[in-house]
């Protein structure tokens, strides 16, 4: 379709002697945020890491409006205005707030009025500013892990469980954190396993089952479904509030 | 034949004529080969077949890259030459330094096995380098012990008196033990070994203790290390720092190993003779060409017989990149 | 390497290790001349060893070869010495060309020797050792394998006397060299977008390239600066010894090996403390009782690593 940003046809990705994806068919519109939901080791990371180029996909094409950006390096690929946050955070813990948000703005200077935006959501970061990344609690990591995708305008972000490990209340924070990113017109992928942040943001959604894709179409006709949710992900949304 | 070799064969025909000359030539030294000299090359083949396969089994078969292997053999050359100089040129005498030796390079690699094999390949080789460096010192500053810088010289028990039964006693000791060590590779605990070296995290997940088998394999080959330091003393009847401690042979050892081939036991022998071979004759070669190069800037230079070491050098990177499998391998894949 | 609380002990073991020798040494003059000995040999083991840890930490590189560029450093050191009329007026021709020509050497080493083998660790240090022996044997063939003679200039010959005390003026020198070019390092490191991203790349290179810098390019050059520091740190070295042979490289990796160990793979600031305990105990031991001198060092790295097995200031990989 016109309005998708991205689009896998057939990707395939070997690691090692391990076949993970199996022809990968997913669509991402424009300005939309999409749920790739699925069980532990369907293959949701490797699929974002293929993207990104940490992984060389065998076969397949990646194709970023309209080019196909499957064989480039990583570095070429987030140039291309792709963001990506790791389920690992991939915060530099030696380096202080500030020099982690630097480093993320490759493109000049920190912009004020983005980083206001940051410090609304995520007022920890303004109190950590000069300190080491290392001295943050998991919760603010996650939060300065997702302001360096943001730091600066991006055409596309990759977001791997963002929600993993933290606090509800925090979690809730993440949730409104992005509802008012979604505003600025920024296409985003999430991977996800907590449902409740499942539902409340995504647009559209696609669901992952051993490296394919065997669900696609609006998050919330999936919500409303009881019985595709428990048929493809074993349980309901209702279920885990 | 197959259960001699432990059912490792050479699998290529042109290596099993390269090993059965090799064998010959070495069987049948004294006669083929009179004169001092050559005998000499011929013990000193012997002895680092043995020291390169026992390397082989660190480096080709566990995937270690130890910088220690050389201590080991000096404490073999150390450990008979020390008892013999304080005791008597005595079997006994023998005895007693071999089993002493042996000791302490079992102590000595399991604790470097087990303080080092924890960490990473490349910490692992920097300690091996120091500790090796450290042995060395120690050997140079004990002089009342060790006879420092000089050596040991000593006398040998009476069999080991005429060049050709001492040769013959290296030969055989040499071929038992690499015999042995064939064995050990082709066992399952060497199959293992190659599991390890291959996806070390695979074989954990399999259920084995890979840091067992490292120190193992490690202390199996130290302990063959050390006996070819013994075997290299009684035939030199003498010991010193820069006839085992010498960095420049472990440097040997490497190129050796990876230019025989790593992995293969095999490549152990035709590397050691390559090696050794080229040691002593390559260096007439290159003085010959050396000369006829005269008048050339920089050309007699490269071709010196002092700098046979830079070639050898060149054809192990060379190795390295297109050859990993070293002569064996290319071989093997005809 | 900066801000926070910074962690004060290893640096407290310094002080500790320099205080203890004067109690062993008791007499001050001596004492005072050891410490500047030992400052200086630390220093000039820093600039060696800082390109060698960076460069494991940034790319996981261990570079068996590095011994080679201390010694090329060292001899085309002594021939610009030479060529220049051997005074003050020939040391900046003589370090210059000195860290030039390992820098140059530096650059084709990553192309021919380490790009091939990124990431197989085995293969690395079979072919590092491999291009150490090719680089040694052509070193002997470009100067020959005799011991050349290294001088310092005429200015800075002999001792300043401060009442019982005599300190070497080349030593006093290497020490503010050493400093400064510490300090250099820290502030690239500290206040440079350059040094960010090195830093950065140490702790999670995959992140640094997820966020769109090559990293593979920055590390050519962290490396060649390296060799080029590690040639300076050679140049300097001979001519604290006032004579070069091929042996001064291969003399320096065990201790250098030791202080990239004890500090801690990556960390600049760990290479630096690190040298300084080095520089110190191989001096202190060196005059206390000199057949352990070696010893101690390898001795103080065992010690060190069964307190933090990671060294003094391990750089977290995430």
């Amino acid at each position: 379709m016109p309005s998708d940003l991205l689009k896998l046809a057939g990707v395939h990705t070997r690691i090692g002697q391990y076949h993970i994806l199996h022809g990968v068919e997913l669509a991402v519109p424009r300005g939309e945020l999409t749920m790739l939901l699925g069980r532990n080791g369907a293959g949701k990371t490797t699929c974002l890491r293929t993207i990104m180029g940490l992984w060389r996909a065998s076969s397949g094409a990646i194709e970023l409006e309209g080019r196909d950006i499957s064989k480039l390096d990583t570095p070429a690929v987030a140039s291309l205005g792709i963001g990506y946050v790791p389920e690992s955070m991939g915060i530099f813990a030696g380096l202080t707030v500030r020099e982690n948000l630097l480093l993320a703005a490759r493109n000049g200077p920190l912009d004020e009025a983005r980083l206001d935006w940051i410090f609304r959501y995520f007022a920890a970061l303004k109190k950590f500013w000069h300190l080491p990344a290392g001295n943050l609690s998991g919760g603010q990591k996650q939060m300065l892990a997702i302001s360096r995708a943001i730091v600066e305008p991006r055409k596309l972000v990759l977001v791997d469980e963002p929600t993993k490990g933290l606090a509800p209340s925090i979690i809730n924070n993440l949730i409104a954190a992005f509802a008012e990113l979604k505003k600025t017109d920024t296409t985003i992928l999430m991977v996800e396993q907590n449902f409740h942040a499942a539902r409340s943001l995504g647009d559209s959604v696609a669901v992952m089952d051993s490296g394919r894709i065997v669900h696609a179409g609006r998050m919330a006709e999936l919500a409303a479904d009881a019985a595709l949710q428990n048929r493809l992900l074993g349980l309901s949304l209702e279920a885990h509030q | 034949m197959r259960t001699l070799l432990s059912g490792d064969l050479p699998r290529s025909r042109m290596l099993s004529f390269l090993l059965a000359a090799i064998f010959f030539c070495l069987a049948l030294a004294p006669f083929l080969f009179p004169g001092t000299r050559s005998l000499d090359v011929a013990a000193r083949v012997c002895v680092f077949i043995l020291l390169v396969a026992s390397y082989d089994l660190l480096l080709g078969y566990t995937g270690i890259v130890s910088f220690a292997h050389t201590m080991f053999f000096g404490i073999g050359g150390y450990g008979v030459g020390i008892a013999i100089a304080r005791l008597s040129p005595s079997w006994s005498a023998v005895a007693v330094g071999t089993a002493a030796a042996l000791l302490a390079s079992l102590a000595l690699s399991l604790v470097i096995g087990l303080f080092s094999l924890r960490v990473k390949a490349i910490f692992f080789a920097m300690i091996t380098l120091a500790v090796a460096s450290f042995f060395a010192i120690l050997a140079s500053q004990l002089s009342g012990l060790t006879g420092g810088e000089d050596g040991l010289t000593f006398r040998v028990p009476e069999l080991l008196r005429t060049r050709i039964a001492a040769y013959y006693v290296v030969f055989v000791a040499s071929l038992a033990l690499f015999l042995a060590l064939l064995r050990v590779v082709n066992s399952p605990f060497g199959r293992v070994l190659l599991a390890i070296r291959e996806n070390d995290f695979r074989a954990e997940a399999l259920g084995y203790r890979t840091v067992t088998y490292r120190t193992i394999a490690n202390s199996l080959g130290a302990l063959v290390a050390t006996l070819a330091g013994v075997l290299y003393a009684l035939w030199l009847r003498y010991t010193g720092p820069n006839t085992t401690l010498d960095f420049a042979i472990m440097i040997d050892i490497l190129l050796m190993v990876v230019i025989g081939g790593m992995g293969t036991m095999y490549g152990a022998v035709i590397g050691a003779t390559l090696f050794v071979v080229a040691q002593n004759y390559l260096q007439d070669g290159m003085k010959v060409l050396s000369a006829a190069l005269q008048g050339i800037p920089l050309l007699p230079d490269l071709f010196h017989p002092d700098r046979w070491l830079l070639w050898l050098g060149v054809l192990f990177v060379i190795s390295v990149y297109y050859f990993p499998t070293g002569v064996v391998g290319y071989l093997r894949r005809r | 390497m900066k801000a926070g609380r910074f962690d004060l002990i290893p640096v407290a073991l310094v002080a500790v290790v320099t205080l203890g020798a004067l109690g062993l040494i008791r007499t001050p003059s001596t004492w005072v001349t050891l410490t500047v000995a030992g400052l200086a040999m630390g220093l000039l083991i820093f600039i060696m060893a800082s390109g060698l840890t960076l460069v494991f930490g940034l790319m996981d590189v261990l570079n068996f070869a590095h011994g080679i560029f201390i010694a090329l450093g060292a001899y085309v050191a002594a021939s610009a010495m030479k060529a220049f009329g051997g005074g003050l007026a020939a040391l900046a021709p003589a370090m210059l060309g000195a860290m030039l020509a390992a820098g140059a050497l530096g650059l084709l080493f990553e192309r021919v020797i380490i790009r091939p083998v990124y990431g197989q660790h085995l293969k690395q240090i079979l072919i590092t050792t491999g291009g150490l022996i090719v680089a040694e044997q052509l070193i002997h063939v470009v100067w020959g394998p005799d011991l050349l003679p290294l001088e310092r200039p005429e200015a800075l010959r002999g001792a300043l006397l401060f009442g019982d005390v005599a300190l070497e003026r080349y030593r006093l020198a290497a020490v503010l060299v050493g400093l400064a070019i510490f300090a250099a390092m820290a502030l690239t490191l500290n206040r440079t977008r350059l040094g960010l991203l090195i830093r950065a790349g140490v702790e999670n290179r995959e992140m640094v390239e997820a966020m769109g810098y090559r990293v593979r390019r920055l590390f050519v050059g962290v490396f060649a600066a390296g060799c080029a520091l590690a040639g300076l740190g050679g140049a300097l070295w001979g001519m604290y010894q006032e004579a070069v042979t091929v042996q001064i490289g291969a003399q320096m990796m065990v201790l250098i090996f030791i202080v990239v160990i004890i500090g801690g793979l990556g960390s600049v600031t760990g290479c630096f403390i690190g040298a300084l305990l080095v520089g110190l105990m191989a001096n202190y031991v060196g005059y206390l009782s000199p057949k352990i001198a070696l010893g101690s060092n390898i001795l103080l790295m065992v010690l060190v690593l069964l307190w933090r097995p990671r060294g003094l200031y391990p750089v977290g990989k995430s």
